[in-house]
């Protein structure tokens, strides 16, 4: 059984930036460890499927969004601007 | 005029060709049918009257000019709530991003409208497609037309209800683990997840990248093939769409092998659904086919390599919420004093986010942080690749996978929402294919004890146009078939 202090649960929150609710996430992780049990030597991990890689394209000018429907879902703003609160005491 | 319910996208189209009914009257007869049965069913969570219309009336005015744009010009389309369209809002089924109106397009909803097709609102989901039930929605669950006690499957639970009570011939859901197949299954229509790359997820909001895929829901498997022709193809705006040209010759059955996965009929199946997949495929033999058992040894670790996966990219995807830049935020809030950024990301994500989401932004941020990436995603990461592989082999012996959906019929509302484990579990025969990016559709076949059931094709990679091929064939030969 995994055991996860209750510490552990509330750093994982702050990562995650959630307030801890006392989630139980033991039962789950505990059913997730069943992967560690395949075998996996000389297996090579994969993130995706597809083998596409480094895809870019030309640094030219293209046409995007106009300011005021970038900004028109966000819940502060000011002129041009997205207003946050202070990020330092 | 008949039953508009029970046409297909061809006869729809030669109905308005010769002037036999009209985009407008049909766009009327689906409003009627989602004021009838919405309020009982909650597939839709938004309805689209005005622009619906006005799509129909410009249709109508291209059929009347002999000119209509194809086969999907004028016919009536329901779209999940987690696809963009540019001024209309899209929550995801989510608190968090209620009111959210996108200042752009999806992908398929430009091809849709290029197409002609009307678009009649926004279907449920569980929240930012995270569940099998349609139970985690914002909006409250949606319910099944053939048991209303009982749930539609999910994610994609809206769409899938709209086309089977008639209320939409046509949908469009999103598929990370089983989202498009398993409620098609519970509701008996068709469902399909196209090979991963092959339709842009540009304008999707993303729960798990490396997963989600976009895909069709119709009545009938030439319906669904005809939307994926129209919503398919590359797009630059998604770096991970496919250049592939993928129209597949015809098959003949004759020369076909089929596989049987011995692992799909193991425990946990129930035994009814069982009995009726293997009357299914017995169709396939009797048509031809030489049916092979096969084995995914790995299998067995798909779920659990799933729900590490799948988690992790969420935690990473959904960080976007911030309560800043869009959506629900508190920053305005003065009873919580509000004291600095911080503090508007912990309050906003902590009331905007429901259980679930939490829950797997959790789990995704505890085995990616430091410490554990190494025991649970990197090894995960390894499992996917062994997932794969087991595919790669079979496909080397036979054309296509035959199997069940989803272990189980539709399930009641509120069995499985207390045991996340026990709901994660009807995604066992699905999430394989995700992981290793391969199309797969479910085709209703016989009934067990008055619900649905789904067979499920699944093939290898670009192998699209050949499981509609032989998709249509079992459409043809399978016997009972049951509408909604």
């Amino acid at each position: 059984m995994a055991k996860i202090s209750k510490e552990e649960i509330e750093h994982t929150a702050a990562l995650a930036r959630l307030k801890s609710d006392g989630e139980n996430l033991e039962e789950i992780l505990d059913y997730v460890a069943e992967c560690e049990k395949a075998p996996t030597d000389e297996i090579e991990a994969i993130s995706q499927i597809s083998n596409l890689k480094n895809v870019s394209r030309t640094d030219e000018v293209e046409k995007s969004l106009p300011v005021e429907k970038v900004l028109q879902n966000a819940p502060a703003k000011q002129d041009n601007y997205i207003k946050t609160k202070q990020i330092f005491e | 005029m008949t039953d508009k319910k029970e046409l297909n996208i061809k006869e729809t189209f030669e109905l308005f060709k010769n002037k036999k009914t009209t985009p407008v009257e049909l766009a009327k007869v689906c409003f009627e049918k989602i004021t009838n049965l919405n309020h009982e069913l909650n597939a839709f969570v938004k309805v689209l009257n005005s622009n619906a219309l006005d799509a129909a009336e410009e249709s109508q005015k291209r059929f009347e000019a002999g000119n209509p744009k194809g086969l999907l010009d004028g016919v009536p389309i329901a779209i999940k709530d987690n696809i963009a369209i540019e001024g209309i809002e899209t929550a995801a089924a989510s608190k968090i991003l209620q009111g959210f109106v996108p200042p752009y397009e999806a992908t398929v909803i430009t091809k849709l409208k290029e197409a002609g097709a009307v678009i009649l609102g926004k279907t449920n989901l569980d929240e930012f497609a995270m569940g099998s039930s349609t139970e985690t929605s914002v909006f409250g669950p949606t319910k099944n037309p053939h048991d209303k006690t009982r749930v539609p499957g999910g994610s994609s639970g809206g769409s899938a209800v709209a086309v089977a009570s008639g209320m939409s011939p046509l949908a469009i859901g999103s598929d990370t683990g089983g989202s498009i197949r398993q409620p098609a299954s519970f509701c008996g229509i068709v469902g399909f997840k196209p090979t991963y790359g092959l339709v842009s997820r540009y304008g999707l909001f993303a729960m798990a990248s490396s997963l989600d895929q976009i895909g069709p829901m119709a009545r009938s498997v030439e319906d669904v093939e005809i939307l994926f022709e129209a919503i398919s193809g590359y797009d630059p705006k998604d770096s991970t769409s496919l250049k592939e040209e993928i129209r597949n010759k015809k098959i003949e059955i004759r020369d076909l092998k089929i596989g049987i996965p011995n692992e799909y009929f193991a425990e946990g199946l129930d035994p009814k659904v069982k009995k009726v997949i293997e009357q299914a495929i017995s169709k396939f033999k009797e048509m031809g086919a030489e049916i092979k058992e096969v084995s995914l040894p790995n299998s067995k670790y798909a779920l659990s390599c799933y729900y590490i996966i799948m988690p992790v990219e969420v935690a990473s995807n959904l960080a976007r919420y911030d309560g800043i830049k869009y959506g629900y935020s508190e920053i305005k809030n003065s009873e919580l004093r509000i004291k600095n950024l911080l503090d508007v990301y912990l309050k906003s994500r902590s009331s905007g986010f429901g259980k679930e989401a939490k829950r797997r932004i959790m789990l995704g941020t505890y085995t990616s942080s430091a410490g554990y990436i190494d025991q649970y995603y990197n090894k995960a990461q390894k499992v996917r690749s062994l997932v794969k592989k087991d595919f790669d082999k079979v496909f080397q012996e036979v054309d296509f996978i035959l199997g069940p959906v989803a272990p189980t019929t539709a399930f009641k509302i509120g069995e499985k929402t207390t045991d996340p484990l026990t709901m994660y579990l009807s995604d066992i025969y699905t999430i394989a294919v995700n992981l290793a990016g391969l199309p797969a559709i479910s085709v209703p076949c016989k009934k067990v004890d008055d619900l649905p059931v789904g067979l499920q094709i699944i093939g290898p990679q670009f192998s699209d146009f050949k499981i509609f091929d032989l998709a249509k064939k079992y459409e043809g030969v399978k016997d009972g078939l049951q509408g909604a």
